[in-house]
């Protein structure tokens, strides 16, 4: 527990806040400084569905007082950051009497899930294998195999998705190519039904997985060939530790540290290269969501995940940040 | 004495390339360097050999194959359309060299301005240290942090006609947190080297210490942020024309993989649609890929050493 003291998990929670502020903040100005605004883009939407609407100017007054739009914009502004830290992000403007909230709710989980086992699949797996690439004493035949695994390491999530379900799911017919479970399951916790998830959640993962391990080993090779001439190192050796010892406890334990650094870094990239994957496979989770809203120009939807989005990674990124005192003892948080 | 620092070590590198162990002769630099060039010189020359007009809605016959291929769904291919044609009678070949160049146009101003501002900040943050250190760095990791293609999703949601160099201008807002840490974490290590507290002691002004003692013992660490951030910008700005975001007027290679996954491309067997302007953009983030990967290598000589042999 050394390694955590009070200033720094105050500062850390003050960058959390101002992440989160700067975020909502961004959300707030952005629609307001493009012309028009959601009342007009309502009623938009609603000439281009019947063609004339009688009344429209009294009706986007209306409106316009009923969303809060005529009050002054601090107020609006305070009234907009009281109203996402209590998650009340309104209604959607195509399915009208259905909170924002409650569609985020039923798909926050199935974004959740596929990308916490996707990163942490491809963290591990490419960690791992940037460990034994940077190692001296891995064997001639895979160290010349493994730099095969980074092919695909400059590829965008969403072109490897593409791929994936061109081959796999329309070539080989191996997986399905959209969806998250299969028609006619009763969503819960049943065996079917978490087969089904699985199965579905492949190829998304397998995008996410194979895209970014690369990532990871070249950022762990580097550390691993940095930590080669340290003392420790060394003495470890001269001791006659026996390899994997030396490998896991001395060389991996010191070179990961930065990897977790690296990750807490790159969340927000994973998170919204992970949009365009889950769009493609028209998986339910946020960002088909958020591509519905764009779709529709619906644009409660599209504020309201996009701020769900950042709370969540800041919260990660929290989490990473608060655990690494405690892995890497050495760190002392302390203003210099 | 402060041009004499600065200027040895350029020299002797000059020297060292004619004799061919110049680290600068990095195999992965000129290889990715020569792909980035082949796909630039495509979008330069491509219009003299090949009729870009053909990239406009109606121009050639639809729904052609390549070339050498067959599709049961498709009529036979023609060989006036060497990459075949889309579904709204766009000719491939003629959308390829169009859109590249446009890639790096987005990529280059964006990338370009936030690296003018990283190299600000971040020289400004690690030399002056203090409370505009922990300023900057602090709203540079908040930024990081935030999920910009979310926020670069609301904005172009709003913002629904962009031309090209505007959204240039919008990504910008988020490459500039990257290459100022990276410069600013440089900036640290530099500060205390002799020659830069010679060059104190000697009263060199403080943007002459910046620019002229440590900005050249960077290079290599500014063009490899620089190589990264570009092709993190035109990975921005492909997944938003891929969203259905981008400029609508002329054709970009990620609003012709927009276009080919709404009209299900994919289950239609139309692999080239999407295939080729994928293509090119992997071409492009190898390329750029191993040139940031060939520049750090020369800027830190270990991770050269370690290539198995």
């Amino acid at each position: 527990m050394r390694g955590l003291t009070k200033a720094y998990v105050i500062r850390r929670l003050g960058m959390y806040l101002l992440t989160v502020w700067l975020g909502a903040t961004l959300i707030f100005i952005i629609p307001r400084l493009a012309p028009g605004d959601p009342v007009a883009a309502m009623v938009s939407r609603l000439t281009a569905q019947a063609g004339y609407v009688q009344n429209s100017g009294p009706m986007i007054e209306a409106w316009r007082a009923r969303f809060g739009l005529d009050a002054p914009p601090l107020l609006q502004y305070l009234r907009f950051l009281l109203n996402s830290i209590t998650f009340d992000l309104g209604y959607s403007l195509t399915q009208f009497p259905v909170k924002v909230e409650e569609m985020v709710a039923s798909s926050l989980p199935w974004t959740l899930g596929l990308l916490s086992i996707a990163t942490l699949i491809s963290f591990i797996a490419g960690t791992t294998i940037g460990a034994l690439m940077g190692w001296r004493r891995t064997p001639r035949l895979l160290k010349s195999l493994l730099p095969l695994s980074l092919a695909f390491t400059s590829i965008p999530f969403f072109m490897l998705a593409i791929l994936l379900i061109y081959v796999f799911g329309f070539g080989l017919r191996l997986f399905p190519i959209s969806g998250g479970f299969g028609r006619g399951i009763v969503q819960g916790w049943n065996w079917a039904f978490i087969k089904s998830v699985v199965y579905h959640g492949t190829l998304p993962a397998l995008a996410i997985v194979i895209a970014s391990m690369g990532f990871w080993a070249l950022g762990m090779r580097g550390m691993m060939i940095t930590n080669e001439g340290e003392d420790y190192m060394i003495l470890a050796q001269a001791k006659g530790l026996r390899a994997g010892r030396v490998f896991w406890r001395y060389a991996v334990r010191n070179a990961v540290l930065p990897q977790v650094t690296a990750l807490a870094l790159s969340l927000g990239g994973i998170v919204g290269g992970s949009t365009l994957v889950e769009y493609l496979f028209a998986y339910p989770g946020m960002g088909y969501l958020l591509y519905q809203g764009i779709v529709n120009n619906d644009y409660t939807v599209i504020q309201g995940i996009v701020f769900i989005l950042i709370l969540t990674t800041a919260t990660a990124v929290l989490i990473i940040d608060l655990i690494y005192p405690l892995i890497d003892p050495r760190i002392t948080y302390q203003r210099r | 004495m402060a041009i004499l620092t600065a200027g040895k070590p350029l020299a002797r590198g000059a020297l060292r390339v004619t004799h061919w162990d110049s680290p600068w002769l990095n195999p992965k630099l000129i290889i990715g360097a020569a792909m980035v060039l082949a796909v630039i010189l495509m979008g330069l020359i491509g219009p003299w050999f090949w009729d870009v007009k053909l990239a406009r809605v109606g121009a050639a016959p639809l729904n052609l194959p390549p070339m050498w291929a067959h599709n049961p769904l498709s009529p036979p291919p023609d060989p006036a359309h060497p990459l075949g044609t889309e579904s709204n009678g766009r000719d491939m070949l003629a959308v390829v060299i169009t859109g590249a160049p446009r890639s790096f146009q987005v990529g280059l101003i964006a990338a370009g301005i936030g690296m003018l501002i990283g190299v600000l900040f971040g020289f400004t943050a690690g030399f002056m240290g203090g409370w505009v250190d922990n300023v900057i760095r602090t709203l540079a990791d908040s930024v990081i942090t935030i999920p910009s293609l979310a926020v670069l999703i609301v904005i172009s949601s709003y913002v629904r006609q962009v031309d090209i160099n505007s959204m240039a201008l919008i990504l910008a807002l988020f490459s500039w947190a990257g290459p100022t840490r990276v410069i600013r974490a440089q900036a640290l290590t530099l500060r205390e080297r002799g020659y830069v507290r010679m060059a104190r002691l000697s009263g060199v002004s403080t943007p002459d210490i910046m620019f002229r003692e440590m900005m050249p013992n960077m290079l290599p660490y500014l063009a490899s942020s620089l190589a990264g951030n570009v092709s993190g910008a035109i990975l921005a700005a492909t997944s938003l024309e891929a969203l259905g975001l981008g400029p609508t007027r002329i054709p970009t290679l990620g609003m012709t993989i927009f276009y080919s996954i709404r009209s299900s491309a994919i289950i239609r067997g139309m692999w080239w649609w999407w295939g080729f302007p994928i293509l090119i953009l992997v071409i492009i983030f190898t390329g750029l890929f191993l040139i940031a990967v060939g520049l750090d290598e020369i800027a830190n000589p270990r991770l050269r050493g370690a290539k198995p042999a």
